[in-house]
């Protein structure tokens, strides 16, 4: 029995040294999706390992930047002070796109608010907008909630909305289905989710617009595709140097046609044809 | 007999071996903090540091490194957690090392302990979503991710540490003292309040120490139930932001070297500060307890 069990022990290893492992860390809004695309890929190439971790994109661009992983996944760009950190280890980044988001603005269901323009949205997360009053709302306190900023939706939503501070008191969460949580629990809430977290009710997604007249929904494909919905976004996944080996089979795999199906069932929304072409370029 | 001698010598170096390894690790970490800590004042001065309003080291202008709203987020949740766990705890351990007996007690005190080994994560789930809309509904405010919530949670997580600790200072107090009063006609409760708590004293001192080092350190609750907006507190309803969920948010991101990252170590050697200068009153009250009341 006990010989049994060493043979047993002893294969396991054997076939873990043996088999490929891809270790991929970073964006919590591309966990849920990148843990899906890896187990479809190891229904395909049983022989490589796919583990996928969470953290934020700060620290996925990190664990790359100090060749911990091989795959960092973030919902930004690299900032170049990662990159010169990066060149600094001896590392060079390479960025591929495997999906694009729609950021989406989520309230209260009850709250009669649904549209908003960027402006408005920014004056409300820094906090100069401090009543739904203001935006054509009921008389009640804003109040916001947001990622941390370890968070790539935390850096692009500032870039994109905000464009300066946040408000001090917005609430930091800690990941994504928290501040759905709290925006179902909260009449005055505001938050902002990747589009692959709305599907439960209680909240309602807003529509935004750029120039105050055309509003658009991140839940309309063809709006986010052609780039009408302000807060469009691709998800990126950085490696050093280009990818290669094992690592290189999942990312092929991620842009697949199959893998861009499982990005659609995911809410999210598929590489549009300037993705697909700088892809390439670094493959 | 020189055998005896020798294993004797033998055994006392290894307890000593042990007693000098444990303190060269503390004074290692310590010297780690230190050295990392002190290095966050090359991107800003020691005065903005101890002074300043706002946390804000990942902002979109000028990053600013304030100690006051963390330290304030840490301290307000802490005393309200003891607040609630200190009468609890001692009341409850009062009872439990008085009052019970045979295996009610023993299944009461195992229950309690179990409860110590709860994973702080389950704990703030349970906030997440029970507490927090709960809090909202009852006092009327927009959200209950704030500091109240924070601090009923670590109230309760430094409960059963209190309850338990504090019942084993009591069970130490001799039975003749109980005896004693009974034969002087003192009730069970007047022997239990008046005679063997205050006798337990510096017992009970070092159990609350140990329930306020459990929620000066806690990090999980608080970031998932604390709102984690870095406000100088105002209100028990004002979302607060901990020393402890700030190096716990920020370590990942932070760019090794750079002002953000050294920062995070101040604040652990801020935390260091706070947990020894606590030790260092108990103690001291411990040792003045133990003068004045002289078994």
């Amino acid at each position: 029995m006990k010989k049994l069990l060493s043979i047993a022990t002893l294969t396991a290893m054997v076939t873990t040294l043996v088999a490929g492992e891809v270790m991929v860390k970073g964006s919590d809004t591309m966990l849920n999706i990148t843990q899906r695309l890896a187990e479809a890929f190891s229904a395909t190439r049983p022989d490589i390992t796919v583990s996928v971790a969470g953290g934020g994109s700060g620290v996925g661009i990190n664990a790359v930047v100090n060749n911990e992983v091989q795959i960092g996944n973030a919902s930004r760009a690299i900032k170049s002070k990662e990159i010169s950190s990066a060149r600094a280890n001896g590392v060079n980044p390479v960025e591929y796109a495997i999906a694009v988001d729609g950021l989406c603005v989520i309230t209260n269901e009850k709250n009669p608010v649904k549209k908003l323009t960027i402006t408005q949205l920014g004056d409300i997360y820094r906090g100069k907008v401090k009543n739904w009053s203001e935006v054509g709302g009921p008389n009640k306190p804003v109040s916001l909630y947001g990622r941390q900023p370890n968070s790539g939706t935390f850096v692009f939503f500032r870039e994109m909305a905000v464009k300066s501070e946040y408000a001090q008191s917005m609430r930091q969460m800690n990941g994504n289905s928290q501040i759905v949580e709290g925006v179902k629990a909260d009449l005055g809430g505001i938050g902002y989710v990747g589009v692959g977290y709305v599907k439960d009710g209680g909240i309602s997604v807003i529509e935004l617009s750029s120039d105050g007249t055309n509003y658009s929904s991140p839940l309309d494909k063809s709006a986010v595709d052609a780039g009408t919905y302000p807060l469009a976004r691709p998800l990126f996944q950085y490696t050093n140097g280009k990818v290669k080996g094992d690592a290189k089979a999942f990312i092929e795999f991620e842009m697949s046609p199959a893998g861009q199906k499982i990005v659609e069932e995911e809410g999210f929304f598929p590489l549009n044809k300037s993705l697909v072409e700088k892809n390439q370029g670094n493959l | 007999m020189r055998l005896r001698k020798v294993a004797d010598r033998g055994v006392r170096g290894i307890f000593m071996a042990n007693a000098v390894f444990s303190a060269v690790v503390l004074l290692g970490i310590l010297a780690f903090l230190l050295l990392y800590g002190v290095r966050t004042f090359s991107g800003t001065s020691v005065l903005k540091f101890l002074s300043g309003t706002v946390w804000n080291p990942d902002a979109y202008g000028e990053p600013s490194y304030g100690l006051l709203p963390l330290l304030l987020g840490t301290l307000a949740s802490t005393a309200i957690a003891l607040i609630i766990a200190i009468p609890l705890g001692v009341a409850s351990a009062v009872f439990i090392s008085e009052r019970l007996k045979g295996w009610v007690r023993v299944t009461v005190k195992t229950l309690v302990e179990l409860f110590a080994g709860f994973p702080s994560v389950v704990l703030g789930f349970f906030g997440l979503v029970v507490l927090a809309p709960l809090i909202a509904r009852i006092f009327h405010v927009p959200s209950g991710l704030n500091l109240l919530n924070a601090g009923v949670l670590l109230g309760l997580m430094s409960l059963p540490t209190i309850i338990s600790v504090a019942d084993d200072a009591l069970r130490v107090v001799p039975h003749s003292y109980r005896e004693a009063a009974y034969a002087l006609g003192a009730t069970p409760w007047t022997t239990a309040i008046r005679i063997v708590l205050p006798a337990a004293r510096s017992g009970i001192l070092a159990a609350i120490m140990l329930g306020f080092g459990r929620a000066v350190g806690e990090t999980m609750v608080v970031l998932m139930v604390a709102g984690n907006a870095a406000l100088m507190p105002k209100s028990l309803f004002d979302p607060v932001r901990t020393i402890t969920s700030t190096i716990a948010i920020e370590l990942g991101e932070s760019a090794f070297g750079d002002t953000h990252f050294y920062s995070l170590f101040a604040l652990g050697f801020v935390l260091f500060l706070l947990a020894l200068a606590t030790n260092l009153v108990a103690e001291s009250l411990i040792r003045r307890e133990k003068r004045s009341f002289t078994l």
